[in-house]
């Protein structure tokens, strides 16, 4: 008895210690969006796939490292956010959180994640003070911003004649943002503000609001805001006759999507500011083509290529550090320290104040006879270089940049 | 013109106008709510999902059969009506006995699921639908341009809102509608066939709502989230007149249309919000709504 005792004890030691020996390594990544309402085609579903399709080419796996991809849908909430960023970060053992669409939820979040020592990888928001006042040693945001996206189509517009502006804005943290620095570019560049409305948050009809635009007589309807209130907001202006009636729109952010849902006839003309374009080079082909059979056909949007390109950089650091992702900061830091590549975004790097710069691109938006069909939508017009397209390093009143 | 409050009064009637465009929607959805309710006693939380379901079927039917606008505006309130008979024929039947909140769970899990199942093929961006090229361009009045799609719409709402209000309060067949609210038991007695007539009315109630979907079609983006958005203010229009009453939820629609186009004028940021206040002072000071009988 006492044998079979001892045995049994063996037995259950040795069982124990075989996961231990192993030397696994674990990472969990968040992906957290709108997964259900404006913004869900942009980010949403889209963003976890990309996520997987990043763990997937890291090469990790093949190490024996176990990854998993967890997503959930914020619903533009930055409290619902919260709460499950918490969950995440304090029962599940989340490590780092992406995506982060709406730059109320960013922001609430670049808090928490620096309270926990966690990382956020912010891609689909677009506040310009995640990076200024409000940057935090464990973000890092990826793929555009309100500064970017008003100096290169603001200016654009700007420089081709347009220089009385009428702001239609979300009301919330990202209109606000995308509207001030949109509107420092114009007075910079000797033009006027005649007017601005603020609009609530995912409204149906803009009409009232375009009306008010049509009765400023400024040449630009300037549009600060996005997803599915830009399409609606282009699709209006098509039926007021704003652009028939002499104004033009400047889609301050417009993503590939937005155009999808408003259709070439109405979006045709368009220019607008993006980070990345399926059709641009052999490795977003190459990448876009991976994600649409992932996802029924659809193209990724620039903030579902940030997602990927963030999460491939983001492994690579992790690996550097022989795995270990407990510490936030110092995952960040790594990041910051390597210079980034990958199919979908090509190189680019990760300044101290947590801004990743690279190139991005005006396009303007084909007329349909030029579209071979869907997702044809864009015709580049100039590329600007990385180190022009974002706000210059001492100009953010970000903490941790050093004078 | 003179100003008022700073606002020309030029550009005043122009969003005057917009919130009757507006409210048109709100009267057409609520009507059908209230028609569902008076009868059935089912606060009918699908009515979103239908309205989206007949832009839906009016996107379908135009590019997978090639079927236009006008066809559309008749085929889509049928076959979205037919599904609301099965649905009431087969669900919601079984629930008429016990609390609202049943009806009122069941009815918004089947719009959850509708928007889920949509979402998930289509998309959550939504899809172009054009304005049918009888009704493209617009009018250049004095105050404001008036797309000549939208000047449709309020005529087709006030239309099909008096024609109900007619065969509710005028026809025979309305009064064994409203016979059959007042006291099933005995109008049964009578030798009518009163579970026909409730499911005939969820039908035509749900029809009405994809009706205003398939107006919506060309001037909101087809969109599975479209009537989750704007099922909630029409259930407050619906309060705010009474609930069950045809009479004021064609009024409030089209008063509260009227009132968030003003508030969009004077204080852009409450326009999503000030339909609710009302609702919440309207609870106050008359419980019922501004139509409604007692309770």
């Amino acid at each position: 008895m006492r044998i079979v005792t001892a045995c049994a004890a063996a037995a259950l030691v040795l069982c124990a210690a075989v996961p231990g020996s192993a030397q696994e390594k674990t990472l969990k990544i968040g992906v957290l969006n709108d997964q259900s309402g404006l913004y869900a085609d942009m980010g949403g579903l889209g963003s976890v796939a990309a996520a997987r399709l990043a763990v997937e080419d890291s090469g990790l796996l093949e190490k024996g490292w176990k990854i998993e991809v967890v997503g959930a849908d914020h619903q533009n909430k930055p409290d619902v956010a919260s709460n499950i960023a918490r969950r995440w970060f304090d029962v599940d053992g989340v490590d780092v959180i992406t995506d982060v669409t709406n730059s109320a939820v960013a922001l609430a979040l670049s808090q928490l994640a620096r309270e926990k020592n966690k990382v956020e990888l912010a891609s689909g928001a677009a506040t310009s003070e995640l990076t200024g006042k409000a940057c935090s040693p464990n973000t890092i945001h990826w793929t555009h911003d309100t500064w970017a996206l008003a100096n290169g189509t603001g200016k654009a517009i700007v420089e081709t004649g347009g220089d009385t502006w009428f702001f239609m804005t979300a009301d919330y943290a990202f209109g606000h943002a995308l509207e001030r620095d949109t509107e420092a570019v114009v007075l910079k560049s000797g033009g006027k503000v005649l007017g601005k409305v603020l609009t609530p948050l995912n409204t149906a009809d803009f009409s009232s609001f375009l009306l008010q635009a049509q009765g400023s007589g400024a040449k630009i309807v300037g549009l600060a805001n996005s997803g599915v209130d830009t399409s609606n907001s282009i699709k209006q202006a098509a039926e007021f006759g704003i652009v028939d009636g002499g104004q033009k729109l400047a889609g301050l952010l417009v993503y590939i999507t937005d155009v999808h849902a408003a259709g070439l006839p109405i979006a045709q003309g368009l220019i607008l500011e993006s980070a990345f374009y399926w059709d641009l080079n052999e490795g977003s082909r190459a990448f876009s083509e991976r994600f649409a059979k992932a996802m029924n056909g659809r193209k990724p949007s620039m903030v579902q290529a940030g997602v990927y390109s963030s999460i491939i950089h983001y492994l690579k650091a992790v690996e550097a550090l022989g795995g270990d992702s407990k510490d936030g900061a110092a995952v960040v830091a790594k990041m910051k320290s390597m210079p980034t590549e990958d199919i979908a975004m090509g190189k680019g790097e990760i300044r101290v104040d947590g801004r990743k710069i690279h190139d991005m691109y005006l396009f303007e938006v084909k007329k349909p006879s030029e579209s071979k069909g869907p997702w044809d939508y864009y015709t580049l017009r100039s590329t600007i270089p990385a180190a022009e397209a974002f706000r210059p390093l001492d100009q953010g009143g970000c903490p941790l940049v050093v004078n | 013109m003179i100003p008022f409050l700073d606002i020309p009064m030029q550009a005043l009637f122009g969003q005057l106008l917009l919130g009757l465009i507006n409210g048109s929607f709100y009267a057409l959805l609520s009507l059908g709510l209230a028609v569902i309710f008076g009868l059935l006693n089912i606060i009918n939380f699908t009515h979103g999902a239908q309205y989206m379901l007949g832009a839906f079927v009016a996107w379908m039917l135009l590019n997978y059969l090639g079927i236009g606008y006008w066809w559309a505006l008749l085929l889509a309130p049928l076959i979205v009506g037919a599904s609301g008979v099965v649905i009431e024929r087969l669900l919601i039947s079984r629930l008429y006995k016990l609390d609202h909140i049943y009806g009122l769970l069941l009815t918004f899990g089947i719009a959850l699921i509708m928007q889920g199942l949509l979402r998930n093929q289509y998309g959550a961006s939504g899809m172009p639908y054009a304005i049918p090229p009888e009704l493209a361009g617009g009018q250049r009045l004095s105050f404001m341009f008036l797309p000549n799609y939208r000047a449709w719409v309020i005529v087709a709402s006030v239309i099909v809102c008096l024609g109900t209000w007619l065969l509710i309060e005028r026809t025979r067949l309305g009064a064994y509608l409203r016979a059959a609210t007042e006291n099933p038991g005995l109008t049964q007695a009578f030798g009518i066939n009163v579970p026909l007539l409730v499911t005939l009315t969820y039908g035509f109630g749900v029809g009405l709502a994809a009706l205003a979907g398939v107006l919506a079609a060309p001037i909101y983006s087809v969109n599975p989230n479209m009537g989750a958005d704007i099922i909630i203010v029409v259930f407050a229009v619906v309060v705010i007149g009474g609930m069950g009453s045809i009479l004021g939820a064609i009024a409030s629609g089209f008063a509260l249309g009227l009132v968030e186009g003003l508030t969009k004028v004077f204080y852009p940021e409450a326009s999503t919000t000030v339909i609710f206040v009302i609702m919440a002072i309207v609870l106050l000071v008359k419980p019922a709504g501004l139509f409604g009988r007692t309770a």
